[in-house]
């Protein structure tokens, strides 16, 4: 016999789940695709403008229309791959343009200083325009992970929106407190994500509390 | 199971675009709740943003209104107002998609008239301006590139959230898509959903273009302020 807190405790993990595998790719793709850009700036508006574009079909379209491909590359379509795949898709846009943005922002001084002391290529990357550009690159990051929090629950079209299939069932139901459980565990759920993040950043950039 | 290529043969079907669950009806609804939603939301978002960044007071207010609206799922909210007698009518929807819709057109109605160049607020009260006065010929003018801005992220995102509303029996183009998931019709689920997309994408040309014929600077033959930060880019979709 399941109970209700069997219920929620599946639905959140499944909404934890997909929300930090689709920000983890997303995170790896993006990076990916900002250095491309940075590489071959005749790229850059390609990937802007696709990503944009992307990130202006609405997410039941956008789901819907994962489905015949994920049926093409032979994975199962009513499953949490596609809703996945679909949240990368979002992510990208807003974390894309943060990377670039964060890259773009560090001053040329810096970048001029850190050749001169014999920095370049991926050193250079890593150890100078990376930690510079890490408040751009995390505040992106924070609202990419409370969209796409909120984003899952539209997976329930597929039969995987955790927390939006307990919304769904309660709404057909017409039982309101699970309704209302479900949309304050979301909230929640953004708002820990957030701060993860925010306390994530603070960590990784320690120089910054020093100046401060 | 069917790929994209059934969808758009769906879609060649002329016997899908009549009837009350034709096309055509669908796209009327979700053309009619986008133009009303948009047009509440503007008629509340706008006076209020311009007065706040005209007295230059509720900052916190209009930026953080929408970082909260990104955290509240879509689905969510329109689920809970279909359990309240509201949501029984289309009342509901309109509600859920105006208040979806106020966050992007509040907040940059709010920095664009905000951050118009105080040096020009200054040499207008200079010349004796009053409150209004400036408001009207100064602020509202320099406001208006990001003020467009903003009702064009609501547009696209009313669109968005207008295709949502079908999940809760709502009406729409979306109903397309949910339809066919209950039928397990998979080249009506697609067709919908390129429907839907296309529909996103031309509101999205269309209030772009908009947005350009209604700069005042681009219009007076001068350089714009171009586009406005990734900050207020970000309002999420849906």
């Amino acid at each position: 016999m399941r109970t209700r807190r069997d219920e929620i405790i599946e639905a959140l993990g499944e909404h934890v789940y997909i929300t930090v595998v689709a920000l983890i790719v997303g995170c790896v793709l993006a990076f990916m695709l900002a250095l491309t850009a940075r590489r071959w700036r005749r790229l850059e508006l390609v990937i802007l403008g696709g990503s944009t574009a992307l990130y202006t079909i609405p997410s039941l379209a956008m789901f819907s229309l994962l489905l015949p491909v994920m049926f093409g590359l032979g994975v199962a379509a009513l499953s949490t791959t596609t809703v996945i795949v679909g949240l990368v898709l979002y992510s990208l846009t807003i974390l894309v343009r943060g990377i670039l943005t964060g890259l773009d922002g560090v001053p040329p001084d810096v970048r001029e200083a850190a050749v001169g002391m014999g920095y370049g290529g991926g050193k250079l990357l890593w150890r100078v325009e990376l930690p510079l550009a890490m408040p751009t690159i995390f505040a992106s990051l924070r609202v990419a992970a409370v969209s796409t929090i909120a984003l899952t629950t539209i997976g329930l079209i597929v039969d995987h929106g955790g927390l939006g299939n307990l919304i769904d069932q309660g709404r057909e139901a017409n039982f309101k407190a699970e309704v209302l459980t479900a949309t304050v565990l979301c909230v929640v759920l953004a708002l820990v994500a957030d701060l993860l993040i925010l306390g994530v950043e603070k960590l990784a950039t320690p120089w910054r509390r020093k100046a401060a | 199971m069917g790929g994209i290529g059934d969808g758009i043969s769906w879609l060649f079907d002329g016997e899908h675009w009549q009837g009350p669950d034709g096309i055509l009806t669908r796209l009327y609804e979700h053309l009619g709740l986008t133009i009303i939603s948009v047009a509440i939301a503007c008629a509340i978002g706008i006076p209020v943003g311009l007065w706040l960044g005209h007295i230059g007071k509720g900052g916190a207010l209009a930026i953080n209104i929408s970082n909260v609206g990104r955290a509240i799922p879509v689905f969510a909210l329109l689920a809970l107002l279909a359990l309240t007698p509201l949501g029984r009518s289309n009342a509901g929807t309109v509600l859920a998609l105006v208040l979806f819709a106020l966050p992007p057109i509040l907040t940059n109605t709010y920095v664009g008239t905000r951050e118009v160049d105080r040096d020009a607020v200054d040499a207008a009260r200079g010349m004796g301006m009053s409150g209004m006065q400036l408001l009207r010929k100064v602020e509202v003018p320099l406001a208006t590139p990001l003020l467009m801005n903003g009702v064009r992220l609501a547009a696209v995102q009313v669109v968005a959230t207008a295709s949502i509303a079908a999940l809760v029996a709502g009406p729409g183009l979306g109903r397309i898509i949910t339809n066919g998931f209950a039928r397990q019709d998979q080249p009506q689920v697609v067709a919908g959903a390129i429907l839907v997309a296309l529909l996103a994408l031309a509101v999205e040309g269309v209030m772009e273009a908009m947005q350009r014929r209604l700069d005042p600077m681009r219009r007076a033959g001068r350089v714009s302020v171009g586009r406005p930060p990734d900050v207020i880019e970000a309002v999420t979709g849906s």
